[in-house]
């Protein structure tokens, strides 16, 4: 606070943003898989029959529900440089709970509370683990991965539990009247909303992206570090078991492997979506959009009669030249600006300097 | 502050670059497309509509086996797609690369939105792809499930490979003829409580003891269906019961591993080996002698039926109603049992003559 005052007093010589608005929305990663999107599917609408059809959009979304839903929380969590690969394991844990919860004649907003209580345990146990007793994520969820999908197909063994009441499974796979927008979207906005402000308007959101920049320069600033972190993999937990009760209620059908595997899938989306995998930049849009490309890509390719394993190529394809593009980016404007360089060095390293300190303020809800 | 702003709009205009080829790109095969149908005037989505329809008519029926890429569902199909010739129909085949529970869903959606006439399908799981099923029957689409059913509720009709009867009383005729119809035999089994196995051996012992009392069933051992334990306990039996004359072993992995046993043994060709297995698997036992036959049932004649069943449904000649018959081709006339289940018959005998024929 005392800072601010004294900003206030002494004028600055340099304005508050390198770049005009329009630019720090518009050239971003983000709207790079924005634009993907859309180019996608106007592509797919014009040249693969039966696309255009609205109930395209409701198999996509129904499809992808579960992913968007996960992506959120991961979405920070990768932000902090963190990862959680148990998260489909979560989903099959508390598909289960739900199903046994059911199974044993309680009503089902209970099995929905309690399936989302299992959740919020997993991922304090992740998180204990990782924050506590100091491990490194990657580790930690890798085996939390195998252990949550043990215990799901431990409790219900071969079988699955089924025959949910029709409320309830409808609930899951309509859509909102008049549109082919599924109802379960009206939850995922509310989140969406819910997450975008915490992420990218509140301190506790600000202290995610500098633990991603620098944990330690984090801690030194006031954050939390580690209580920050242990809420993002409770979030987690939770995230994942409300997706796996959707899941359970979309296929009629709770199965201790049910969303086995669903983890690259997030994880994909989210890394597609411009979040870097070393973390401190990252933006909600963009996953979004990452999701959303990657369903729409597999939709359309599935239209178009492309068998599995191709498609399984282009997205990965796509994947990995989404990963490997920031770098070469970079590297290619460094050339580029250490050849200007001989013309004039200072601006140009001053040029080469900002985008990277000021990407992760690149976040439109940020400021204005 | 001037360079970077060149910069700047050096990217932006790159940008700008590759979104055009993009958009002319897209501009171009849409051109592709609207110009190789018939109806050249028609925008593409009228277009796509008008094959829908006409697709319809024309019997498209599309596989979709439990997952690509596994040699029982090659052949099943490939089964299908013999028969989907034979009528002049549409074949295709689409699946997921992995047979878990949800993956047929996403696929049975395009094929609803594409508009096919028919479905044929092997369930990953009974619930799961039930209501992708139920919009697709709602947008006129029929639905044969073969080898692996939905409930009962959710697809049309479901072609049954074999009975629990069928099963039990091929494997008595094999071993009954195999060994004389008479001496000592035992069972080597899957695991103590496997619901398939032991209700054929259950039906065994009845045909057994009605039929053959010269048939002296000595032991059921049981290999838990992994194969260093189904080998040993091939052994033990041997052991045990040197007046053994038959070996019947109803799960394809007890049945391989009791006849790699054998081949190595002086047993070979004196005890009997035979059950349920797969040529490929049986193949090498078969041309050495070990083994003279063994069943299962045919997974093309599967597939070419459900492509009959499905052909019958479209055409509107069954609906899938108890006591509707139809035409299959080179399989004869079938009728539909209760709960719309198709049987296909009794289980395949495979022997030297006819495993040459068979790839899976």
């Amino acid at each position: 606070m005392s800072n601010a005052t004294i900003e206030k007093t002494a004028p600055r010589t340099y304005h508050d943003y390198a770049q005009p608005l329009w630019r720090r929305v518009l050239l971003t990663r983000e709207m790079a898989v924005v634009v993907a999107l859309i180019a996608v599917y106007i592509v797919a609408a014009i040249a693969v029959p039966n696309f255009s059809a609205p109930i395209t959009i409701t198999y996509l979304l129904l499809d992808v529900a579960a992913i968007l839903f996960i992506a959120l929380p991961m979405t920070m969590i990768i932000i902090t440089g963190e990862i959680d690969l148990s998260v489909a394991s979560v989903v099959g844990l508390s598909s289960v709970m739900f199903g046994i919860t059911y199974q044993a004649g309680i009503p089902i907003p209970f099995c929905i509370l309690i399936s989302l209580v299992i959740g919020a345990i997993a991922g304090f146990i992740n998180g204990f683990l990782i924050t506590v007793v100091g491990l490194p994520s990657l580790a930690v969820t890798i085996g939390t991965l195998a252990l949550f999908r043990g215990l799901a197909v431990g409790f219900l063994g071969t079988t699955a539990v089924t025959g949910f009441p029709d409320t309830w499974s409808d609930l899951a796979t309509s859509t909102i009247p008049g549109t082919p927008i599924p109802s379960i979207m009206v939850i995922f906005v509310v989140l969406l909303i819910l997450f975008a402000l915490l992420l990218h308007a509140t301190p506790f959101g600000r202290g995610v992206f500098a633990i991603g920049q620098s944990s330690e320069a984090a801690r030194f600033s006031g954050v939390r570090v580690e209580r920050t972190k242990m809420k993002l993999f409770i979030l987690s937990g939770i995230l994942a078991a409300l997706a796996g009760v959707y899941y359970t209620l979309r296929y009629g059908s709770a199965r201790g492997d049910n969303a086995t595997g669903m983890e690259l899938g997030v994880i994909a989306a989210v890394l597609l979506g411009g979040v870097s995998i070393f973390g401190g930049r990252g933006a909600l849009h963009g996953v979004i959009a990452g999701v959303l490309l990657i369903g729409t890509l597999a939709s359309a390719l599935r239209l178009a009669n492309v068998t599995s394993d191709v498609i399984n190529i282009i997205t990965g394809t796509l994947l990995v030249f989404s990963v490997v593009s920031p770098s070469f980016f970079a590297w290619a404007r460094s050339k580029w600006a250490r050849s200007r360089g001989k013309r004039g060095s200072g601006s140009a390293t001053l040029a080469a300097d900002p985008p990277a300190i000021t990407q992760p303020d690149d976040t439109p809800s940020n400021n204005k | 502050m001037m360079f970077s702003m060149k910069s700047k709009k050096g990217a932006f205009a790159a940008l700008a670059v590759t979104a055009a080829l993009v958009m002319a790109g897209c501009s171009s095969s849409s051109d592709d497309t609207t110009e190789s149908p018939d109806a050249g005037t028609s925008p593409a989505a009228s277009n796509s509509s008008d094959d829908a329809m006409t697709s319809d008519a024309n019997l498209a029926i599309t596989f979709l086996p439990k997952n690509l890429g596994n040699a029982y569902f090659d052949t099943s199909d490939a089964g299908g797609e013999e028969a989907i010739n034979e009528f002049g129909g549409t074949y295709a085949e689409v699946g997921p690369a992995e047979a878990s529970p949800d993956a047929q869903v996403s696929y049975i959606n395009t094929l609803t939105q594409q508009g096919v006439g028919g479905i044929a399908v092997s369930a990953n799981d009974p619930e799961a792809i039930c209501s992708a099923l139920n919009d697709a029957r709602d947008a006129g689409v029929k639905v044969v499930t073969f080898d692996s059913d939905t409930n009962p509720d959710c697809r049309d009709l479901f072609i049954n490979q074999a009975t629990s009867d069928g099963i039990a009383q091929v494997q008595v005729d094999m071993i009954a003829e195999q060994i004389g119809d008479e001496g000592q035999i035992a069972i080597l089994s899957a695991t103590a409580n496997a619901t398939n196995q032991n209700a054929w051996i259950e039906t065994m012992k009845t045909i057994l003891a009605a039929d053959h009392p010269n048939i002296e069933l000595v032991d059921v051992v049981y290999g838990d269906d992994d194969d260093q334990t189904s080998f040993d306990k091939t052994a033990a039996l041997l052991q045990t019961y040197p007046e053994l004359k038959g070996i019947v072993s109803p799960t394809t992995v007890g049945i391989t591993a009791a006849a790699r046993y054998l081949s190595t043994s002086e047993a070979k060709g004196k005890v009997a080996i035979t059950g349920l297995g797969t040529p490929n698997q049986m193949r090498s036992y078969v041309e050495d002698g070990t083994c003279t036959a063994f069943a299962l049932w045919n997974p093309a004649d599967l597939g070419y039926l459900a492509a009959y069943a499905n052909k019958a449904l479209i055409e509107g000649t069954i609906t899938g109603a108890e006591g509707d018959s139809f035409e299959a081709g080179k399989l004869g006339s079938y009728t539909v049992d209760a709960d719309g289940t198709v049987l296909l018959g009794s289980p395949y005998v495979f022997n030297a003559d006819n495993i040459g024929d068979f790839d899976f």
